[in-house]
């Protein structure tokens, strides 16, 4: 039928949108998700013959702030991506339905689309009181998860709830609130962390998966590494702050209003990888270190039992060959091995870069 | 039961048909509504239950009491920032920390940027489907709603191509049979009453506010970094202005504080233009649904919000006045005392929490939970596939807060009605002028509709608001003042050894209060109450009733197996799930749990 078969850029010939834009709107999208002006011939030919893929978005424990953040996307527009891009057949927090008349829509999903959907995940599910800690139709949420997981093509995890646990998973986790990765086990999870994640990685994940129909190249832990493969310290405009060893002793103090660097006071930055220092938040307008707060480390695995915000991440000097110390703290913040090894391959890519002998710090 | 009349003065009977409506969809978080209706359709008993729990205060429990409003902001995504902000007073109530005129205006900004964001988001894209039929815009005429738009609103985008290019848009989305988040929903139900062209032009606005309302929360972006999720900071907020010296591009400068300017026209502007002319044509065709008033015309209860004072958290300082009414009695506005043991007391006889004592009250700093999942004797169904609850018994993750022993409503109508009894001038007019547009009396405010307008009205006296507070903060830094932050308590080894503090304010949902206890210079106990706590509260020991529990009651349903008539009402309160049920657990004790597969 219709509904199988449309495509995307039947649909924009639809809205009456030329080839044209049409073609622009593609070249646009390649450059967003930092690729070549030879992929927009691609995006425009996934587009032209793929029918808008169906994506069900369920929510567990959270807050929320995961749809907030998507709807902010300015590239495109969060309208845009609901009306055009894909098929949003289940959305508790935007669709006009309810009761049994939402929940008949899971199964009609199953039905028509078994393997083909997508499955964005906000929050996770907690398993203690036999999952009745979220309650949904009188069911544990759990149980719909993993129903509509085992019928999907592959799963987001978006934020940090999904990817990691989140808040409600921080010590002592009384409702064992468990990150998406642990409860289903035979799906490709594509993490997309943050609380929340940035709108246009957001939506520049899901554009990429409807485009080329396959998951963006991910990292050791499950990240896309368009977005999540450099620290934002490696970025911050105020490195050279902290590079010169210019920073702000207390908020507010003479080094803050000349955006010094905000290490001492707690920024996470150097152990964080995420896209806030590059691409910066609501359509690029700012980020916490340019508004004057250190990085929470918001991507972060488990980053609300890592100690205060606003202790630096080490008591190590700062002071002379600074970067190579705070490259080095940073791997070894980051815990597991294999981050570790990544976080120190980093650090000597940041090196080189240092001397001028790279241009991108890309690490395995 | 069958019949019964609560301490509250509702008439509840549960012997008619039990209609299940789960989820409630277009909220935030987890909500599940049950009524019973008579042979007339008519709702005879309600049913409110909070479906999730997060335990978020005993994973406060020992940290850095600085660290605080990042935890709570995490309550809710929606409202983003009130948590944060009232966590950011509690603890300075408790440190006894001062912050500067600076930081009190760009704490009000933020705020009024939240709420007009908020309550934008909320009509158009939570509530507004309630009486907006999508399909039905398909059969208007581009032409006479290009007429009726420009009757109504300046706003430019009024033409007739305009209008129609929207139609097609719609169109060719119905015609692909994927509806995406509009499938399966009542279209075409009797309950709409919008003529077709008042339909596509609301229908145009939900698409245009969804593009507007991520401007609004720039302001976030310029003094927090970011949004959702904006940082804040004990002792005053961590932007440092600088206006005229070296660095200023590192600081808050006068780039910005133009765009923050800009934004306020343009949000003055949207609101003015487009969401209040089209609540006063919604509202008009809507003017004989007159259900849901519920406890609104009885006991409404206000914190206080926007502090005018740095510092000062009373009537003197406050732009929307704390206060409470009861019984209706809008002669007499009583104060509303945080810290007053005997004033806010929480119950949880038909709670998921156990007490020692299971009918007594305990004050937010005598607070204690144990989480205790059991269902009624009169429940249908298992423990993990519930058909219907028994509210004779424990039946929410949400408690029962009350004031003096009574079931409060709050949020925007009671905002509203607080400062209307209380003589406040610029709320009297704007409700005067909506009341006086409709031809509608003082008692049509105490129904969904009312709730619905009022918030409306509240989202243009915010948008206002925030130019008044824009402009006297630049007066301020005129003056040579650009302090931003009080860190002279920063240091743990200035506190006091043991403290507690109280934040309060209003949160666009209603009374938020964060209770704190620092001992030691950790946080010893930290207890939040929050507006959905009050709205959608289930019954206490006494048997009154909550706000969503007696707005649905008397209520007639075209048909009862489409919820549309519950849904207007619900979302009239605008619910927020995540924020209401996430109280304190002694410990995390391991619990029954389920087996990963």
């Amino acid at each position: 039928m219709l509904a199988d078969r449309e495509t995307f850029y039947d649909v924009m010939r639809r809205h009456g949108i030329t080839r044209r834009s049409f073609l622009k709107f593609c070249t646009l999208t390649a450059a967003g998700l930092g690729l070549g002006p030879e992929f927009a011939a691609k995006i425009a030919h996934a587009l032209e013959t793929k029918p808008r893929t169906p994506v069900i978005w369920l929510h567990g424990l959270e807050c929320t702030c995961c749809t907030e953040s998507f709807i902010r996307s300015g590239n495109p527009l969060a309208g845009d991506v609901v009306l055009s891009m894909i098929s949003l057949d289940y959305d508790d927090t935007l669709m006009a339905a309810a009761g049994h008349q939402a929940e008949e829509l899971l199964e009609q999903t199953i039905e028509k689309y078994d393997g083909r959907y997508i499955l964005a995940c906000e929050g996770n599910p907690p398993l203690n009181e036999d999952g009745m800690y979220c309650i949904q139709g009188g069911r544990p949420y759990v149980e719909k998860l993993r129903h509509m997981a085992d019928h999907c093509k592959a799963i987001i995890a978006w934020g940090s709830c999904a990817s990691w646990g989140c808040v409600q998973a921080a010590r002592p986790n009384p409702t064992r609130a468990t990150p998406i990765h642990k409860v289903i086990l035979d799906k490709p999870v594509v993490k997309v962390p943050g609380c929340p994640p940035i709108a246009e990685v957001m939506t520049g994940v899901i554009t990429y998966m409807i485009a080329f129909d396959r998951l963006p190249e991910l990292d050791r832990q499950g990240r896309p590494k368009m977005f999540y493969s450099q620290r934002l310290h490696d970025k911050c405009y105020r490195r050279p702050h902290f590079d010169a060893g210019q920073f702000v002793e207390r908020f507010d103090d003479e080094g803050a209003r000349k955006g010094y660097c905000l290490y001492k006071v707690g920024c996470k930055g150097p152990t964080t990888y995420n896209a806030c220092s590059t691409l910066e938040w609501n359509g690029g307008l700012s980020w916490p270190v340019k508004s004057g707060h250190g990085c929470l480390g918001c991507a972060e695995d488990n980053f609300w039992d890592k100690g205060s915000f606003y202790s630096a991440v080490t008591n190590f000097g700062v002071m002379g060959g600074a970067e190579a110390t705070a490259d080095r703290i940073g791997g070894i913040l980051a815990g597991a091995a294999a981050v570790g090894v990544a976080a120190h391959a980093a650090g000597s890519v940041v090196s080189h870069m240092r001397r001028g002998k790279a241009e991108e710090a890309s690490h395995d | 039961m069958t019949r019964t009349v609560t301490a509250n003065g509702f008439t509840l009977d549960d012997a008619g048909q039990r209609v299940v409506v789960d989820p409630i969809c277009r909220i935030e978080g987890h909500l599940r509504i049950e009524v019973n209706v008579d042979e007339t359709n008519t709702i005879t008993n309600a049913v409110s239950t909070g479906n999730m729990w997060r335990g978020l205060e005993i994973i406060l429990k020992g940290r850095d009491p600085r660290d605080a409003w990042a935890f709570t902001e995490r309550i809710c995504g929606v409202c983003t920032g009130v948590h944060a902000l009232v966590s950011c007073r509690a603890v300075e109530d408790a440190l006894g920390i001062d912050i500067p005129p600076n930081a009190n205006s760009i704490r009000n900004l933020m705020m009024l940027a939240q709420y007009t964001q908020d309550h934008l988001v909320h009509f158009y894209h939570l509530h507004a489907l309630d009486w907006v039929d999508v399909v039905s815009a398909l059969n208007a005429d581009p032409k006479a709603t290009s007429e009726l738009q420009q009757a109504i609103s300046p706003w430019p985008k009024s033409s007739p191509g305009y209008f129609r290019d929207v139609q097609n848009r719609i169109k060719r989305f119905v015609e692909s049979g994927q509806l995406g988040p509009f499938a399966n929903a009542y279209w075409g139900s009797p309950a709409y009453k919008l003529p077709p062209e008042a339909n596509l032009m609301a229908v145009t606005h939900y698409l245009e506010a969804l593009d507007f309302q991520k401007e609004i929360v720039k302001i976030h972006t310029i003094f927090g970094g970011r949004n959702p999720h904006p940082n804040w900071l004990v002792g005053g907020m961590p932007c440092s202005i600088n206006v005229n010296e070296t660095g200023a591009v590192g600081a808050v400068n006068m780039a910005w504080l133009n765009q923050v300017s800009d934004i306020i026209n343009n949000s003055i502007t949207f609101v003015d233009q487009v969401y209040i002319p089209d609540l006063k044509a919604i509202a008009s065709f809507y003017k004989d649904w007159t259900y849901g008033g519920g406890l609104s015309s009885k006991n409404v209860m206000a914190y206080g919000e926007f502090p005018a004072i740095a510092n000062d958290y009373t009537n003197d300082s406050w732009m929307l006045p704390n206060g409470a009414i009861l019984n209706g009695d809008l002669s007499t506005v009583y104060d509303v005392d945080p810290r007053d043991p005997g004033q806010i007391q929480e119950f949880v006889a038909h709670s998921w929490y156990e007490y020692p004592d299971p009918d007594a009250g305990l004050h937010p700093f005598d607070g204690v939970t144990e989480p205790r999942f059991e269902l009624g004797p009169n429940a249908k169904g298992t423990k993990t596939n519930i058909e219907a609850l028994d509210e004779g018994a424990k039946y929410s993750w949400l408690k029962a807060p009350r004031w003096q022993g009574n079931a409060m409503e709050v949020g925007p109508l009671a905002r509203y009605l607080v400062a209307y009894a209380r003589g406040q001038e610029d709320i009297k007019e704007q409700v005067d002028g909506l009341l006086a547009a409709l031809e509608l009396p003082v008692t049509a405010l105490f129904s969904t509709l009312g709730r619905t307008a009022a918030r409306g009205l509240e989202c243009s006296w915010t948008a206002h608001k925030m130019r008044d507070v824009f402009d006297g903060m630049m007066a301020n830094i005129k003056l040579g003042d650009v302090a931003t932050a009080n860190m002279q308590s920063w240091e743990p080894e200035t506190w006091p050894a043991d403290t507690k503090g109280v934040g309060i304010g209003e949160a666009p949902r209603g009374a938020l209060g964060h209770w704190i206890h620092i001992k030691g210079g950790k946080l010893e106990n930290y207890q939040a109450i929050v507006p959905t706590t009050w709205n959608a509260s289930p019954r206490d020991p006494a048997g009154n009733i909550g706000a969503y529990e007696a707005a649905l009651l008397g209520t007639p349903m075209a048909d009862p197996a489409q919820p549309l008539e519950i849904l207007r009402t619900i979302h009239s309160f605008d619910p927020c799930l995540a924020c209401a049920s996430h109280v304190i657990s002694p410990d995390g004790q391991e619990l029954a749990s389920v087996k990963i597969r």
